[in-house]
């Protein structure tokens, strides 16, 4: 029976439904002490004094500490793994601040108490004496002259330039006829992962760590940790258990985790920290807060001669894990799914007084493609034409493709998946409906916005990461372990944090193999089990660590085949293997199925000269190229020209994501994404006051959108093979990356007959009704 | 140690008995007290909804009130709703309809149907989205949450 492409019903739900996931808070040790955090008030301030006295006296307190009291524990500052020139700029940071606070809640102190809430009354206690100094929280602002600077020792807000360009840009743009400029703000974006972050560290009596964490990473923890600890790699383990989500903010190495070892060390119980909300707002990495001003040139019949992109990206305070990268993930798509020749694309990236940002589901290619969808719907309007068939004169119709940029793109077929998305649409029916609309002068308006899109994912190719000077590899790895009864283990080096690893790679493994789906057990999110892996993200999972997957299934088959061989006393060539059982050619009654040559290799009676009893294999796997998603949406909105007020009323998506092994979770996973990109068009931003204070510090300030904001999705898919076994692509990022644009563009759309040509991020009924005035008026 | 006070409840049918401090949220008393840690904490603002639990058949944010105020009430938690044999309805209908992805926002949301389910049993896909307003879901895009409960409310009529 073939599982792969079918809908099969996830083996993680059960205990998650019965309220038995192992998130880290539910977790804890005996003699656990619980700790928390002080942080700093001020956007910038000089740390004069902490008192720690009244705090190390309160009830239940077992300890506190400053900054400088434990400054000597660290063997390093938090690494950042992502310093994309030579001279980027990189201010040591380290788990607790030390002289200077520089955004609003840096860590200044921590506290260990025999309770969650002792230790929250205790941190109160902590007096600390500020200085405070200016700050500033936008990008704009903290390059002007004059302006406050987050690390004064540096001389400057700028962390780096970075710049990618093709020979005669400039020319194309001076000879082309028509010449588009935009700028675009795309605001700070929070996370707002449900489960927030947590830690449980356990030191053993030979200094062995063990830290159970809500992170998307366990490996490139356990790594990092080295470094900041100067504890070997080798005495570390560090288990993800079941993670609440994490959609980039869970990849971070954050101060908790090495500060809670160290305390965990000093104290001789094991430390447990659980963040609260408040405390992610300002703790947990942000997203984008990234300006734009972006050129596109063209010729009058609508072939797009060149794009030139120059963007400020806010770094924060701090880099961290990979800050400055976050842009570079989208800087091979500024020229999208289109066929663009000319090509030129610059990061600054600059401090401000803020919490870090870093990757947020899409990371770098929702600011991209957003600024590329957003100009393509303006340079329409320009020239005249239609946005759907100015898109369609772009669009690359051959693959592989090599774009102006460099990068070559597998496959697709970009074409297919707007055809399929108008079909699904009803384009006509949805412009007819407009048209009446706006012949009555309707309040309400109707507006329909594209976004055809691709994204570079599945992270990624090593030589290409070592090139852009990214510090690690892209590849992962994957062990199948046939137990002597015929079970099948796999241990997979990804970590998921609600992704159905555990069910896709089942299906996988099962279906290769011939054993039943429920016959393989998959492990993960444990260093101790699996030594060696890259984690999450990215939408790296099934396209890096499925084909490690695939491969070393592969090789347990060769394995396999080599015993059976022996065994019937054929050639390996001879034998032709499926569903589960080998047989000889030309004589199928002559066979011996898979399980029987794992209880032979272990029984190892019988097995050819020199080969090693058992049958277990790991492959490792380095993809040759990145992964190449894309596809058609659309949004259809109404919009209320008396009060602004705007809402979804269709969201078409046709993706392009290869083959898919389990289609209900490839739903799952474009639903969720496209929930986040439109709720970054229409709801979401963190907001810094210009002294940088936050000022959306709550679900009630900061708008996650509830079900009642969202509407129901209309989700198809084209199909093109991948370049890998498997013929799959990521899609844990598309929706993300292919919505926001869409919807925006749909809200100008439905007010285009009035004249507005842009509502800035995200349209809020203010903003929308601020355009409408302006072109009132 | 602070003052501490015995809270009875009647917890998934059990009647229990829990030393709290007299500021402790109900929510903390389930999990830390009670060792019920499927009810989660999301927030520290009573917004997400991860922390719901019936209290009296109705639906509670259990980080609302302090588990004093729950005194001598009959509370049910995702623990309580289901026996070792089979799931409810409503977690069934969350496994057919890929109505979880994390599972850190689900019993939460299973306890929200469950109320709504009580109080309407053939509720429209308006009146569940509605009803779920109070819920947080950062994973699913919400639409497999509201197509488990229809399903749900179609297994339980
Ligand atoms: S924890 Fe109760 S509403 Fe968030
Ligand atoms: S399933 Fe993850 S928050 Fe809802």
């Amino acid at each position: 029976m073939t599982v792969v492409g079918t809908p099969i019903k996830r083996r993680e739900d059960e205990a998650l439904l019965r309220g038995r996931g192992s998130f880290v808070d539910n977790l804890t040790l005996p003699g656990t002490a619980y700790m928390a955090v002080v942080r700093s008030p001020y956007p910038a301030a000089r740390i004069v004094s902490v008192n720690l006295d009244a705090a190390r006296a309160a009830e239940g307190v077992i300890a506190a500490f400053s900054g400088a009291d434990l400054a000597d524990e660290w063997a390093g500052p938090l690494p950042c793994a992502w310093l994309v020139t030579e001279d980027t700029k990189n201010p040591p940071h380290y788990p607790v601040a030390i002289d200077v606070a520089r955004y609003q809640g840096d860590p200044v102190a921590v506290v260990v108490a025999e309770s969650r809430a002792l230790a929250k009354d205790a941190a109160e206690l902590v007096e600390v004496e500020y200085e405070p100094l200016p700050a500033v929280a936008d990008v704009e602002q903290a390059l002007s002259d004059g302006a406050p600077l987050v690390h004064e020792e540096l001389g400057t807000n700028e962390c780096y330039v970075w710049k990618l360009e093709t020979d005669g840009i400039q020319a194309a743009i001076d000879a082309a006829d028509v010449v588009v400029t935009r700028r675009y703000r795309q605001p700070r974006l929070i996370p707002n992962a449900i489960e927030p972050r947590g830690v449980l560290a356990q030191v053993g009596p030979t200094g062995d760590v063990t830290l159970w964490s809500a992170t998307q990473t366990p490996h490139i923890q356990r790594f990092v940790l080295q470094l900041v600890l100067g504890i070997p790699e080798a005495k570390i383990r560090v288990i993800a258990p079941d993670v609440g989500g994490g959609f980039g903010s869970k990849i971070q190495v954050y101060g908790e985790g090495p500060l809670a070892i160290v305390l965990a060390r000093r104290l001789g119980r094991p430390v447990k920290w659980t963040e609260e909300r408040s405390e992610n707002y300002l703790g947990t990495i942000h997203g984008r807060d990234v300006v734009h001003e972006v050129t596109f040139a063209a010729t009058k019949e609508g072939k797009i001669t060149a794009v030139r992109s120059e963007a400020w990206c806010a770094m924060g305070a701090y880099l961290e894990l990979v800050t400055p990268g976050i842009p570079l993930l989208g800087a091979w798509l500024y020229s999208g799914p289109y066929e663009i020749p000319n090509y030129s694309v610059t990061f600054t990236g600059v401090f401000t007084n803020t919490t870090p940002t870093d990757a947020y589901r899409g990371a770098g290619r929702p600011e991209a493609t957003y600024v590329l969808e957003r100009t393509m719907d303006a340079l329409a309007r320009e020239l005249g034409m239609d946005p759907v068939e100015l898109r369609r004169k772009n669009l690359i119709r051959e693959f592989p493709h090599t774009m102006a940029s460099g990068l070559t793109i597998d496959s697709g077929d970009y074409h297919a998946s707007l055809d399929r998305l108008l079909e699904v649409l009803d384009l006509d029916a949805v412009r007819a409906e407009q048209a009446a609309r706006r012949e009555r002068g309707d309040v309400k308006q109707l507006g329909v916005g594209f976004s055809t899109y691709n994204e570079m994912c599945g992270l990624a190719p090593s030589r290409i990461l070592g090139a852009i000077r990214y510090a690690v590899g892209g590849w992962d790895s994957a062990t199948v372990r046939f137990q002597p009864l015929g079970s099948v283990q796999v241990v997979v080096g990804t970590s998921p944090h609600g992704q159905g690893h555990e069910t896709t790679f089942a299906q996988i493994v099962a279906d290769r193999l011939g054993v039943g789906v429920d016959e393989v057990e998959v492990l993960h999110g444990d260093t101790a089990i699996s030594q060696l892996g890259m984690d999450t993200y990215g939408s790296r999972s099934l396209a890096v660590g499925g084909i490690a997957l695939w491969q070393a299934t592969e090789k347990v088959i060769a394995k396999a085949r080599a015993i059976v061989a022996h065994q019937l006393e054929v050639s390996e060539d001879d034998l032709e293997f499926a569903d589960g059982t080998f047989r000889v050619k030309g004589s199928p009654d002559r066979s011996m199925d898979i399980k029987a040559a794992a209880f032979a290799a272990h029984a190892a009676h019988n097995l050819p000269d020199g080969m090693e009893p058992g049958l277990e294999e790991t492959a490792t796997y380095d993809p040759a190229n990145f992964s190449w998603p894309g596809g058609a949406h659309a949004a259809v909105v109404e919009v209320d020209t008396e009060t602004g007020d705007t809402r979804l009323v269709r969201y078409v998506a046709v993706d392009d994501v290869g083959r898919a092994i389990n289609p209900m979770i490839v739903d799952g996973q474009v639903h969720g994404g496209l929930a986040q990109g439109i709720a970054a068009a229409l709801y979401e931003e963190g907001v810094y006051d210009a002294e940088g204070n936050l000022l959306t510090t709550t679900m009630a300030t900061y708008l996650v959108p509830s079900a009642a904001e969202l509407p129901s999705f209309e989700t198809d898919r084209t199909e093109t093979a991948a370049d890998n076994p498997l013929g799959v692509k990521g899609v844990g990022e598309t929706g993300t990356i292919a919505s926001a644009p869409a919807v925006v563009n749909a809200v100008v759309d439905a007010l285009s007959h009035l004249g507005v040509t842009d509502v800035p991020l995200p349209a809020t009924p203010e903003r929308v009704w601020n355009a409408i005035q302006e072109v009132r008026s | 140690m602070p003052d501490r006070e015995r809270v009875g409840l009647v917890v998934n049918g059990e009647p229990r008995l829990v030393e709290v401090e007299p500021r402790t949220l109900l929510v903390h008393a389930l999990r830390d007290g009670l060792g019920l840690t499927g009810t989660h904490v999301g927030c520290d603002t009573s917004q997400c909804g991860a922390c719901t639990v019936l209290v009296d058949g109705k639906a509670v944010k259990s980080c609302t009130l302090l588990a004093l105020q729950a005194e001598g009430s009959e509370v049910t938690t995702i623990e309580g709703i289901a026996d070792e044999a089979g799931l409810h309805p409503v977690q069934q209908a969350f496994v057919e309809h890929h109505g979880l992805q994390c599972g850190f926002c689900t019993p939460g949301m299973i306890l929200t149907a469950l109320d709504l389910l009580s109080r309407d049993p053939d509720p429209d896909e308006r009146t569940i989205r509605h009803a779920l307003r109070g819920n947080l879901c950062r994973c699913t895009g919400y639409q497999p949450i509201v197509e488990s409960v229809r399903a749900a409310a179609e297994a339980l009529r």
